[in-house]
């Protein structure tokens, strides 16, 4: 058949023109089908604004400088702040990163330099996945268990230690997972150069393929932090809640999660509006801590 | 099947490999194996793809360690030493045997530290800016290094980036230099450049290299080692041999074996 | 002899002249360099003074190896203690209650008389009833950002919006659910309940917390989940499958369903089966908003129990043999997102075989 002179219909009885028609049963679907995406796309984002907007406006508009750096108030009484549930935050948040990094890290070393698929590295990588499925209200029951009902710190019960730990638990296995997956994107070739001019094992790890994968390990910590940070069910019956100022790391501590939570069901209004102020402080720790691991990755990826 | 090596260098041998088989799990890369590789010279590995000759040259200081299931029967000789002996210290052997890769692979670090890099780990007790200029020198690049010795090794092109990793495998003055199809990844005007720096380098070090192109050989090596392989019974893939070992002019002029002759005139490989 | 080596070698190079002056030159300085050789290897000139390694470097060496060793091992060591402590806390109650703790319903610490019926129910509505409504929109939304049916940026700024929704903690959208959205969709609820009011799942009048509400901010959490992950799975099918499938003329969504989204169908179960497993173990937001009832109801719009609410609900202030059963529904929810979760990477490791 001769191409100069094209057929006005094919073998499928369709008109042959080039042009776009709207009317086409293939082209309607396709229309409605954008159409439904679009929707659910915008049903997705609809909550994060709403969100977004509720604890910007409810608790943007409570911030002053006596707010951060208040105790709250006994209940019935107004005034006050989350003073010591922001420092509380954050000295939880730290012991668990203290324990959280070098572990995850350590693990994510081994699994990914010094295993040889083995039984034991599959082992170490199913754990990790089935670990970071654990719901976190069961890390919660596992520190309370372990840490908590024995009183193995100095005979204290809750502490911010525990927390701590219990928070650790939850970061464990993004770190490990970030770490094994940034070292495997170290090309081999730069270990070899290494070995190459006679460096060991432990030199090549710590002096060239970290620092290589330091970004998305830095990133995947950042997020871990963050995650960790908003955490409530393991802190509930380890950190407990504190009205007072931190006394010491092995004594209950008060934390923004655990005070939205309290705060959210008491039925005074001065307790609600100190959870929407204590929301609005974490949720820009938190979308801070997210910005900024884009930020890592974006920056040194260029 | 492997000829012996000449009188006229046996006397002063570097390395010498005495019956080397080398496998990747059950299966032998290379077979029997017998060479002693002179010092002070450069010695070239011919061959066609998977003759096993970068897995020979690897071995040398034993870089197959870090291979998954890469083990090595017989003896590597070096400085009385078997290398595969179960007392020596892998790393040990790479401090005295440099090697530079066929991908040049700096580290993520500035052009200055990947010279001291290693001779900090070596223990290096002198002046690093001295060192560094000299490796720098010795390997040609200074030059286009001086002024910005701060920047990423990344930051040079492919073939300075080359030459830095051989500034950085002189730079812990090793006693062998091995060099694995060095310029393979290279245009032709940096793989001028590189084979220059050979030829200062040749002046202080022994130096294997594995290369892909004869003319390279010619134009680089005193001694010439061509390796072949073939389809052994019941084998899964090609096993690789020694073929013929040689000064680089007999290899190239005047081989003893039917198959080099074929091999360096072209008809195969 | 030199010169006839050369001559001879042309034939195989005829531009080597260059060369030739070189090696003359090198030739010449052979002896000097072998001395300088010499010299060198002789440790007394060596400024380097770790060619041989001290022992304590090796040790380093060693040392680290069994740290990380450890460190990794440090995974297993903390799952099997989870495992082992909640099975020893659970073994009084299961003694005491048997299976049938999981097919009973009284909470009554007086009378100490424990089933788990109304949590375990709970926990399994509320996380397959919300990736029901989540499956399909967060799919929408991964099609909506990884096609070209939006300029890139665009598309970027929806999936960062997304991301972002996945990091806010769920105790904020728990009080966001309480004060903010359980109000606004109580008349919906209340519609709901007059038209399907003879169906058993919405019997009962809305009033403030209950199921329902819990099940809508669980949508709200697994949905940036499934989105990015089914995102993720979208951009790795490979672009000459998008390519052949236009190429024989079909639509944008011929492709999608017919190409695309079988190839990536894998990944996405897989993400689907994790969100799963996240949604029943959620405690935080559910718990502030399901009503945490010790009364069975089937009705959806009644206040209702999970496993998870339950154990945050009583666990500080527990003792006894309601430690134990709280332990007990413990291990139920622990086996429950086991099961899931490894079925999870069962599936990506499955199907994943196939393109």
């Amino acid at each position: 058949m001769s191409f100069l002179t094209p057929p006005t219909t094919s073998a499928f009885g369709e008109r042959l023109t080039l042009h776009y028609d709207p009317g086409l049963k293939r082209n309607r679907f396709n229309q409605i089908a954008n159409a439904i995406a679009a929707f659910f796309a915008a049903l997705a984002v609809v909550p994060l604004f709403l969100v977004l907007i509720y604890v910007l406006i409810q608790g943007g508009r409570l911030i002053s400088l006596q707010l951060l750096t208040q105790l709250p108030p006994a209940p019935g009484l107004t005034g006050g702040g989350i003073g010591n549930a922001i420092l509380g935050t954050i000295i939880v948040t730290l012991i668990a990163a203290m324990i959280a990094i070098p572990v995850g890290v350590g693990g994510g070393v081994y699994l990914s330099e010094y295993a040889r698929n083995g039984w034991f590295s599959r082992f170490v990588r199913f754990g990790n996945d089935v670990l970071a499925g654990v719901p976190s209200i069961i890390c919660g029951v596992f520190v309370y268990s372990l840490i908590v009902a024995t009183r193995i710190f100095f005979d204290q019960s809750y502490s911010a230690m525990a927390g701590g730990i219990a928070l650790s638990v939850l970061m464990l296995p993004t770190v490990i997972k970030t770490t094994y997956e940034g070292l495997l994107l170290v090309p081999q070739e730069m270990r070899m150069g290494a070995y190459g001019v006679g460096a060991s094992r432990f030199v090549t790890i710590t002096r060239i393929a970290l620092p290589a994968a330091f970004t998305p390990i830095a990133t995947g910590v950042v997020l871990g932090i963050a995650r960790a940070a908003g955490e409530t069910a393991p802190l509930i019956f380890t950190a407990l809640f504190s009205p007072f100022w931190p006394d010491g790391v092995f004594h209950p501590i008060a934390t923004m999660s655990v005070l939205i939570f309290n705060f959210a069901i008491m039925p005074y209004e001065a307790q609600n509006e100190l959870a929407w102020a204590a929301s609005f402080v974490l949720v820009i720790m938190i979308l801070g801590a997210n910005l900024l691991a884009r930020w890592i990755s974006h920056a040194t990826r260029s | 099947m492997s000829s012996p090596s000449p009188s006229s260098v046996a006397s002063d041998v570097c390395m010498s490999l005495q019956d080397v088989t080398i496998s990747y799990g059950s299966f032998e890369a290379v077979k029997n194996v017998y060479m002693d590789l002179p010092r002070g010279k450069v010695t070239a590995f011919i061959g066609p793809s998977g003759c096993g000759k970068s897995t020979v040259l690897r071995a040398l200081n034993r870089m197959n360690d870090l291979i998954p299931g890469c083990s090595l029967k017989g003896r590597v000789i070096f400085d009385q030493h078997d290398l595969y002996d179960k007392r020596v210290d892998p790393v040990e052997v790479r401090r005295r045997i440099g090697m530079v890769f066929q991908k040049p692979n700096p580290f993520p670090k500035s052009i200055y530290e990947n010279i001291a890099f290693g001779a900090r780990i070596n223990g290096y007790r002198g002046d690093m800016d001295e060192l560094v200029e000299r490796s720098l020198r010795k390997a040609a690049v200074w030059d286009e290094c001086k002024d910005k010795l701060k920047e990423s090794g990344f930051s040079l092109s492919g073939g300075q980036q080359q030459r830095l990793c051989i500034a950085r495998a002189i730079a812990t003055e090793p006693e062998v230099i091995l060099m694995d199809e060095p310029c393979s990844a290279l245009d032709p005007i940096s793989t001028l450049k590189i084979e220059e720096t050979m030829h200062e380098l040749k002046r202080s070090y022994t130096i294997m290299i594995v290369t892909h192109n004869m003319q390279q050989a010619v134009r680089v090596a005193d001694m010439t080692a061509f390796f072949n392989a073939e389809a052994v019974e019941g084998g899964t893939g090609k096993v690789g041999y020694l073929v013929e070992f040689n000064e680089t002019e007999n290899i190239f002029n005047s081989p003893s074996q039917q198959s080099t002759l074929d091999y360096v005139s072209g008809r195969f490989g | 002899m030199a010169a006839q080596r050369y001559r001879s070698l042309k034939a195989v190079n005829p531009s080597l002249n260059a060369v030739a002056e070189t090696r003359a030159e090198i030739r010449w300085n052979v002896h000097a360099d072998r001395h300088q050789t010499r010299m060198r290897s002789a440790p007394s000139s060596d400024a380097f003074t770790l060619r041989r390694r001290p022992p304590q470097e090796k040790l380093i060496d060693i040392g680290f190896r069994q740290l990380t060793l450890l460190l990794a091992a440090s995974v297993g060591i903390v799952l099997i203690g989870i495992f082992l402590t909640v099975f020893s806390g659970a073994k009084e109650a299961m003694a005491t209650f048997g299976l049938k703790f999981l097919t009973t319903s009284a909470w009554d610490p007086v009378n100490e008389q424990y089933g788990a019926l109304i949590a375990i129910y709970g926990t399994l509505v509320t996380a397959v009833l919300s990736l029901l409504i989540a499956v399909p929109i967060g799919l929408g939304t991964a099609i909506f950002i990884t096609e070209d049916l939006l300029p890139r940026r665009l598309r970027e700024v929806i999936g960062l919006l997304v991301e972002l929704l996945a990091a806010i903690p769920s105790v904020v959208l728990g009080l966001w659910a309480i004060f903010v959205m359980e109000p606004a969709i109580r008349p919906f609820l209340s519609l709901l309940h007059r038209t399907l009011g003879w169906t058993p799942f919405f019997a009962t009048a809305p009033q403030g917390p209950g199921t329902a509400p819990a099940i809508l901010i669980l949508v709200v959490m697994v949905l940036p989940i499934i989105t990015a992950i089914s995102r993720d799975a979208l951009n790795q099918v490979p672009i000459e499958l998008r390519q052949g499938a236009y190429g024989v003329g079909t639509t944008r969504w011929g492709a999608i369903f017919n190409v695309i989204l079988p190839a990536a169908v894998s990944s996405i179960m897989g993400g689907v089966m994790l969100s799963l497993g996240r949604a029943m173990g959620e405690t935080m937001a559910v718990t502030m908003i399901i009503g945490n009832s010790l009364n069975f109801s089937v009705s959806l719009l009644a206040p209702g129990n999970t496993i998870a609410s339950m154990l945050a609900n009583q666990f500080g202030e527990a003792d006894g043999i309601q430690v134990s059963a709280l332990m007990y529904a413990a291990v139920v929810l622990m086996i429950l997102t086991f099961v899931v979760n490894v079925m999870a990477q069962w599936i990506v490791r499955r199907l994943s075989l196939r393109y």
